[in-house]
């Protein structure tokens, strides 16, 4: 067991801070406010290999590991929740489902230009009637009388990306089979290009936080799309679904990590400059004893996260470390970011310092890719208590 | 074509900077970096590179744990790296230095379309002197205080600030350019850059490796063959503690204005 | 080596690069011109200025009005404009010919571009920047005792490398500004420094002395093949740069304005306005790209002054200090409690510059206005 980070690992968290710092940090607060995705930034990252991070160079990728990922996602939501989810979706939800299934031709036709940032990368499982429970579905993907094309119909709500993306990972129901004397509907796994026949994205969510990314509908009207842009086998997308929200939620709980570690940056620092009553509140032994809490609550959520991270790294089974990491470091970041508005007081709730808009980013790590419900459900299930 | 940039790591001056009790720099307290007018002229070569597929070497000298400083040069993009390491370097001048990293690009091999870059100065001595010091021993010409590069063949093009203006100037190379922070942004390292650095080649050139360079005269190197020696250290006196005012209001800036027309002073 | 530089009672007087741009003395050249007739003095030698350009013998007389007794001019077309190339050889080779024990050169562009490449070539120290000369070690050891944090009194000074006594201590600041060190050329001739623009003070200039200067055209070899550089352009800047350096009054703003940049910006110039001053801010605010680089102050600026130095929103790195904590007055406006600037600054408002800043300019409006 090595807890200490390797000097290539080291130099990514500096140069990842350092870009955070430069060219995220002074546009987290106009990102926020204008509800502007930051596509320079996204620019800037792609040129820096930061868009496909643990993927092999042959395919376009950065060549690291799932922790370099993990660390960037961490670096950047320290400063910007939105520009952090960015790479998560990007990577986790649309690129790693991508190498993970991909028969060779998708895996070349589609990988280099997502790593390299050409192409942004969503994920469409979610539906009006259907989130976590993939029975739900009802989009549905049917082969056309030639055989050789699949038309797809229904809608994704909640879409991060969509509104940039060029690439989406979509499921969709391709047929009803049996098991074990029940009517289940099959869902498979599709590549969808934005420029696809039938393919169009739909309206802008307004958000309470990371209000840069790009929340959308996708919209399938017969959308046709050739066969082989299958991915994987029919019938196993839930399986392909499940097993790309896993490594997304160590992303998410990357997002979180780096959110609360940013709102406890951003108290010390104001606490120690703040003067009331003739003293710095830092000062103060609440004050010392929340930091330290705060502090406390961070760190072991990064352990967990960095846990997940070397296990999926490992190729050993990491479900339900992701989902622990997930539901302690969202419920960590959610407390730790209210609490340093609270440290603030008028100040933090206003927007003229960050971390009102640190709260707002820090609730909905709680909520997408598996709310906080959900992961205890994988945990429990995962501990064998039904 | 080979492009040289010669790099020093350097306390971060920018921050908390911790004096001994006998005037000299903790050093141990301090963060190092890479001086900032040197990771100009490093973008400046990877530029070049970019352009021209030539190959970047940086050149340092200094104490062993500046191979990390060098990784990261070659994490931003450099080829390779040369360190110029050893007891008998240590504590000299910028005489000194320049005519030892002069032996080490001598050594290494200076052609005829070669460029050496330089950043202007750096933050610990703010010196600016080694770059045309190297020139110098080389023999090759020099261009100082370059805020933008063009290359043609064995023509250079460069622009050079004065206070009140600029020149631009044409060089042949191989010559030697110091780099201002106006001619680019550096880039950040990349992901795959950090993941390759540690692998690629890093030479350590010791005393031994140089000794017999004719370009080194063993009496001016290192501390006590410095030409120029420290006599004194000292920090600067601490101006006597001022008035704070009362308040930040209409009054305040009255009283201040009052007392200021009084003493003549406005 | 041809010329042996190390038999140091061979080398006698002061000389000074006397630098000129288009015809034109550079302001500093009279300051370090008035700085070496002091040093001049103490040794009891005459001091030269060493003046290199096309027809430059019409400016050469000022040089005598600040103090020069001798000035050495190089007439040439090939050193009209300055390339390295030319004016080290001609330099170069007029040591080795007349072989002066100190030469200064103005820390400018030009300068820090000519007296490295002298230095190498003529296998000589150089030290950098310099702030404070001295030979006089009585005038060093009072140096000292006002202007560092030694304690002299019962200090060693003697050295067993060199005479403490005739050799030319250059002090100057370092890491920053956070150290000072004052270094000395033992063992080899002349001893060179560069020395920063805006520091020494300028004489009042003696006419009769100008008139009296001696102008000395000594021989020289140039060859057209020796500049291996070409000047394609000479371009002045055509936006007016702010005059930091001769400036009474300087109102500086840091980063304490980020919150409005713009009116941040307006208000110092609206203060500077109302005080007969200009402009300059800290190194953060250039490296934002708020302002451009000519109104910096600092280590890595300017180094200043003025009467009246106003800082808004600067917390007063050490960089800064550096720049500026040598002025005869001066305002700090920060709204921390706790900024370093408030060490230096004789009057020190706790407060946002934005709301402090214009009651300043209204107060002192009203009591201008009483006076006039």
């Amino acid at each position: 067991m090595d807890f200490a980070l390797s000097k290539e690992h080291q130099l990514l968290r500096q140069m990842y801070r350092d870009f955070a710092e430069t060219e995220v940090k002074p546009l987290a607060q106009e990102v926020d406010e204008e509800e502007r995705f930051p596509a320079e930034t996204v620019e800037k990252m792609a040129k820096l290999g930061m868009l496909g991070i643990y993927f092999p160079k042959e395919y376009g990728g950065a060549g690291a590991d799932v922790l370099s990922y993990v660390m960037a996602v961490e670096e950047l939501s320290k400063v910007c929740g939105t520009t952090g989810v960015i790479v998560s979706a990007h990577t986790s939800l649309c690129c790693a489902p991508i190498f993970e299934n991909g028969t060779e031709e998708q895996k070349k036709k589609y990988l280099p230009k997502l790593c390299k940032g050409e192409w942004i990368g969503a994920f469409g499982l979610t539906e009006p009637g259907a989130g976590t429970d993939a029975q739900g579905q009802q989009t549905t993907a049917v082969l056309d009388e030639s055989g050789e094309n699949w038309i797809l119909n229904g809608s994704k709500i909640f879409i991060t990306n969509a509104g940039f993306a060029n690439v989406f990972v979509i499921f969709a129901v391709t047929g009803v089979v049996e098991k074990r004397g029940r009517k289940i509907k099959e869902i498979s796994a599709f590549i969808v290009e934005r420029t696809d026949k039938g393919f169009s994205v739909g309206k802008h969510e307004k958000k309470m936080g990371i209000r840069g990314s790009s929340t959308c509908e996708l919209i399938m009207e017969d959308c046709v799309i050739p066969k082989d842009r299958l991915l994987g086998k029919q019938g196993k997308g839930f399986n392909i679904a499940m097993a790309t929200l896993d490594g997304g939620r160590i992303g998410i709980a990357a997002q979180a990590l780096g959110i609360g570690e940013g709102a406890v940056n951003e108290v010390i620092k104001y606490t120690q400059e703040r003067v009331q009553f003739g003293k710095r509140i830092s000062q103060f032994q609440n004050t010392q004893f929340q930091i330290a809490d705060m502090h406390t609550r961070m760190q072991a959520a990064q352990f967990l996260v960095y846990s997940a991270a070397d296990k999926k790294q490992k190729h050993v089974p990491y479900s339900m470390d992701a989902a622990m990491a997930k539901l302690f470091a969202a419920e960590a970041a959610s407390d730790v970011t209210r609490r340093a508005v609270q440290l603030f007081g008028g100040y933090g709730y206003t927007r003229e310092y960050p971390v009102e808009r640190m709260m707002r980013d820090a609730k909905i790590t709680e909520i997408y890719e598996g709310t906080s419900e959900v992961q205890r459900m994988v945990i429990a299930a995962g501990l064998g208590v039904k | 074509m080979k492009i040289y940039v010669c790099v020093k790591q350097v306390p971060d001056t920018s921050g908390k900077v911790a004096v001994n009790e006998d005037g000299t720099l903790n050093r141990a307290s301090m963060d190092t970096i890479t001086n900032p007018d040197d990771l100009n002229a490093m973008e400046a070569a990877l530029q070049l590179k970019d352009a021209t597929g030539c190959k970047v070497i940086a050149v340092s000298m200094g104490p062993p744990p500046a191979e990390g400083m060098l990784r990261q040069l070659i994490a931003m993009g450099a080829d390779e790296a040369i360190l110029i390491s050893g007891r008998e370097f240590g504590g000299s001048d910028t005489f000194a230095t320049s005519q030892i990293i002069a032996a080490a690009i001598n050594h290494v091999g200076l052609d005829e379309e070669d460029i050496v870059f330089c950043g202007r100065q750096a933050i610990d001595g703010d010196t600016a002197q080694v770059g045309p010091q190297i020139a110098d021993k080389l023999e090759i010409p020099q261009v100082t205080y370059v805020a933008d590069i063009k290359k043609d063949g064995k023509d250079v093009v460069v622009k050079r600030m004065l206070e009140d203006g600029y020149m631009t100037i044409k060089v042949k190379t191989p010559c030697l350019l110091t780099c201002i922070k106006e001619l680019n942004t550096p880039r950040y390292m990349s992901v795959s850059g950090i993941m390759e650095c540690y692998s690629k080649p890093l030479t350590i050139l010791d005393f031994d490796a140089l000794k017999d360079e004719p370009l080194i005269e063993l009496d001016t190197i290192g501390l006590k063959g410095s030409p120029t020696n420290i006599y004194k250290s000292f920090t600067p006196p601490q101006k006597g503690v001022g008035v704070m005012l009362e308040g930040d209001g209409k009054e305040t800036a009255e009283a201040l204005a009052a007392t200021l027309a009084a003493k003549h002073i406005i | 080596m041809a010329f042996n530089n190390t038999d140091i009672s061979a080398f006698k007087n002061v000389w000074v690069f006397c630098e000129q741009r288009q015809g034109v003395m550079m302001p500093t050249t009279f300051e370090l011109i008035s700085e070496g007739r002091k040093l001049a003095d103490e040794l009891g030698v005459e001091l030269y200025g060493i003046l290199l350009g096309d027809n430059v013998d019409g400016i050469a007389k000022q040089l005598g009005g600040y103090g020069a007794d001798k000035v050495l001019v190089y007439n040439s077309p090939l050193l009209k404009e300055y390339t390295t190339d030319a004016y080290t050889k001609v330099i170069s080779d007029a040591v080795e010919e007349f072989k002066p024990d100190i030469f200064l050169f103005g820390a400018s562009n030009i300068g820090r571009d000519l007296a490295p490449r002298c230095a190498a070539r003529l296998h000589t120290g150089l030290c950098a920047d310099c702030t404070h000369l001295d030979v006089d070690l009585d005038g060093y050891i009072e140096y000292l005792r006002t202007g560092s944090s030694l304690d002299v009194e019962g200090m060693n000074f003697d050295s067993k490398l060199f005479d403490v006594k005739t050799n030319l201590k250059m002090t100057r600041p370092a890491f920053g500004g956070h150290l000072m060190a004052t270094i000395v050329c033992p063992r080899f001739r002349p001893a060179m420094a560069t020395v920063r623009p805006g520091v020494m003070k300028r004489r009042d200039f003696d006419a009769a002395k100008a008139e009296s200067v001696e102008i000395l055209h000594p021989e020289f070899k140039l060859d057209a093949s020796d500049i291996k550089t070409e000047i394609l352009e000479i371009v002045k800047a055509s936006k007016k740069l702010v005059d930091l350096i001769g400036a009474e009054v300087i109102v500086s703003v840091g980063r304490g304005i980020s919150k409005d940049v713009e009116k941040g910006i307006k208000l110092a110039e609206e203060l500077a306005e109302v005080l007969g001053g200009v402009v300059g801010s800290s190194r953060a605010c250039v490296d934002a790209g708020w302002i451009t680089a000519d109104h910096q102050v600092g280590q890595t600026g300017k180094t200043v002054h003025p009467k009246i130095y106003v800082a808004l929103g600067i917390s007063g790195a050490i960089q800064h200090k550096a720049g500026m904590q040598d002025s005869e007055l001066i305002i700090a406006v920060n709204k921390n409690a706790d900024a370093p600037i408030f060490e230096v600054a004789d009057y020190g408002i706790c407060g946002d510059l934005f709301k402090v800043t214009p009651l300043l300019i209204e107060a002192f409006k009203a009591e201008k206005a009483k006076k006039a």
